[in-house]
């Protein structure tokens, strides 16, 4: 029993996720609002927390898959609405959701194929080499949108508009259980191992038998999957998404909940996650001074707790015998 | 187990600098083979070059009759050719026990897809590893400490846990690069009756590059002399010893 603890908690977070789903008309909107914010951050910040904190490969460019992902499922859900309503059979609740599970699918499968072409050829490159090859590659995306056809599937500067709101609040937890489930068992098994073996030392790691180059690109293309999920849910929960907002501001918000929530700590920065959402809702009144007091956090957290949050207590992970 | 690595006039050239020239030996499986030369010899390069950090401009390196140039790290040492470092390169993040394990790594039956479905084949699996780590770890006494972090352990424990670590790949050769290094008398006294143990133990053949006359000599059933890159004298202890060219080698010429 206590072996499948993984699963259970896993099934037991979707069981919650749609019982809270269907009383959302109950609710109050604002702050179920902020619930899919955290909930969309949490999905972002755990994994990129694959690339940058187990794998540690310095990764700036989240916020690009997550565009990949938007548009990716947008694009489906706007140009091929009737086909899709006639390949899931009907307008009922169940083929609606099929259909968006779908977008929301291709959408990630996007994001996941860009991070595998982006991750090939520069997770050669170190530190902060590989920084500034994902910090391109999420403005090379952002400009690319930018410069499109107004009148195109893409819809240029001005973005798309008239996303059906599928996101809810089952959506969100949904695939932010998975998320959680699939990188802390990736990581907490034998195989998992070789994550933080590569980031601890690669040289070691890969006399040890560890092809580094295919645990740096699993971490990439993984995490670039959930980032393209997360862009889906945004633009499904927003309705206009635009290339503007998957600056690199964007990239640099996830790392920071990274940061703050430890590097290599899953539940750490679920914590952040929750915390830094929640704060920045506080902040918006004083929206100018927002980065100011992220900056601030950051460095605080650097000297006074630079593990993190909470590292001691882990997803998935062996207790020491007392 | 049959472990037999030939090099066969291996040359590698850094720009203008040949570090390793013409070098010409062999291994035989079970042997226990010293390296030595002065500082800058080019004993840790060569080492580097069995292991496919470094490429040779030419001449050949084959272990049981297969190429060792153009094969990555990793894929060397899944043939069986395992590393211990001149200077220690543990995970450091990780414990005692889970350094082992990222070694285990290379043996599992099942990829990731095992670790996300986590169904009964998996536990058996890991079960099957944490069993095999804890007897090479008790072997090595160091099973007490299987929770703490690698880092706080003390220098003699970190240098065995390399050598755990690296004989958890199964491994046919061993490589040791200056085990005996920073270590004290006793400590040396400890490990070249570990050295010995590992032999007989895992039946293995090991290859050790010090620079420790007492731990080379004392151990050794064959030793190869570099100098510049150049291979100056080989064999047993006592040949050696009395060679003209090593002793000038080490002392200089009137």
């Amino acid at each position: 029993m206590k072996k499948y603890l993984a699963q259970i908690a896993l099934f037991a977070a979707l069981a919650i996720s749609l019982g809270i789903s269907l009383l959302s008309d109950y609710l109050d909107a604002y702050y179920l609002d902020i619930a899919l914010n955290v909930g969309i951050n949490i999905i972002l910040a755990v994994s990129l927390n694959l690339v940058n904190g187990h794998t540690g490969q310095f990764s700036l460019g989240h916020a690009g898959f997550m565009a990949v992902g938007a548009y990716g499922s947008s694009i489906v859900t706007l140009e091929m609405g009737s086909a899709m309503t006639r390949i899931f059979g009907g307008s009922g609740v169940f083929a609606d959701s099929l259909a968006f599970l779908f977008a929301l699918l291709i959408g990630g499968g996007f994001a996941a194929m860009f991070g595998w072409l982006v991750g090939v050829p520069s997770l050669r490159l170190r530190g902060d080499y590989l920084a500034i090859v994902t910090l391109g590659f999420n403005e090379i995306i952002r400009v690319i949108l930018q410069n499109t056809s107004g009148d195109g599937p893409f819809g240029g500067a001005l973005g798309l508009r008239g996303i059906l709101p599928h996101t809810n609040f089952f959506w969100v937890f949904c695939v932010a259980a998975v998320c959680i489930y699939v990188v802390a068992s990736m990581v907490n098994s034998t195989y998992g191992r070789g994550f933080l073996a590569v980031r601890d030392d690669e040289v070691a790691a890969e006399s040890m038998g560890i092809n580094t180059v295919r645990y740096k690109v699993l971490a990439f293309v993984t995490g670039a999957f959930f980032a393209g999920l997360a862009g889906g849910l945004y633009a499904h929960l927003r309705t206009t998404i635009s290339p503007e907002g998957f600056n690199f501001l964007k990239s640099f918000d996830i790392v920071v909940i990274v940061i703050l929530g430890g590097m290599g700590s899953t539940t750490g920065v679920v914590v952040a996650a929750i915390l830094l959402t929640v704060l920045n809702e506080f902040l918006r009144d004083f929206e100018q001074y927002r980065m100011i007091i992220f900056s601030l956090l950051l460095i605080i957290m650097m000297i006074v707790r630079p593990q993190g949050l909470i590292p001691s207590v882990e997803f998935l992970k062996r207790r020491k015998k007392a | 187990m049959s472990a037999e690595l030939n090099l066969d006039k291996v040359t590698i050239q850094f720009g203008g600098l040949k570090a390793v020239s013409d070098l010409t030996f062999s291994i035989k499986s079970g042997e226990l083979l010293g390296l030595i030369g002065p500082n800058g010899a080019g004993k840790t390069t060569i080492f580097n070059l069995i292991t496919g950090v470094y490429q040779p401009t030419s001449g050949s390196i084959t272990f049981n009759g297969i190429s060792i140039p153009g094969h990555k790290p990793s894929q060397i040492t899944r043939l069986g050719i395992a590393r211990t470092f001149q200077n220690i390169r543990l995970f450091g993040s990780l414990n005692v026990f889970d350094n082992v394990r990222a070694a285990m790594m290379m043996h599992l039956q099942h990829g990731i897809a095992h670790a996300l479905v986590r169904g009964p084949a998996f536990h058996v699996e890991e079960a099957a590893i944490e069993a095999e780590i804890l007897d090479l770890l008790d072997i090595f006494k160091l099973a007490k400490r299987r929770d703490e972090n690698s880092r706080s352990l003390n220098y003699g424990d970190q240098r065995r846990l390399e050598i755990v670590r690296a004989l958890a790949t199964k491994p046919k050769l061993l490589l040791l690069d200056e085990p005996a290094a920073g270590m004290n008398p006793t400590e040396k006294d400890e490990l070249m009756e570990l050295i010995h143990f590992i032999r007989e133990k895992f039946d293995i053949a090991i290859m050790l590059v010090e620079h420790d006359m007492k731990v080379v000599m004392g151990i050794c059933q064959r030793i190869v002399v570099v100098e510049y890159g150049i291979k100056i004298a080989e064999g047993t202890p006592e040949q050696v010893k009395q060679d003209p060219k090593v002793i000038a080698a080490y002392l200089g010429t009137e």
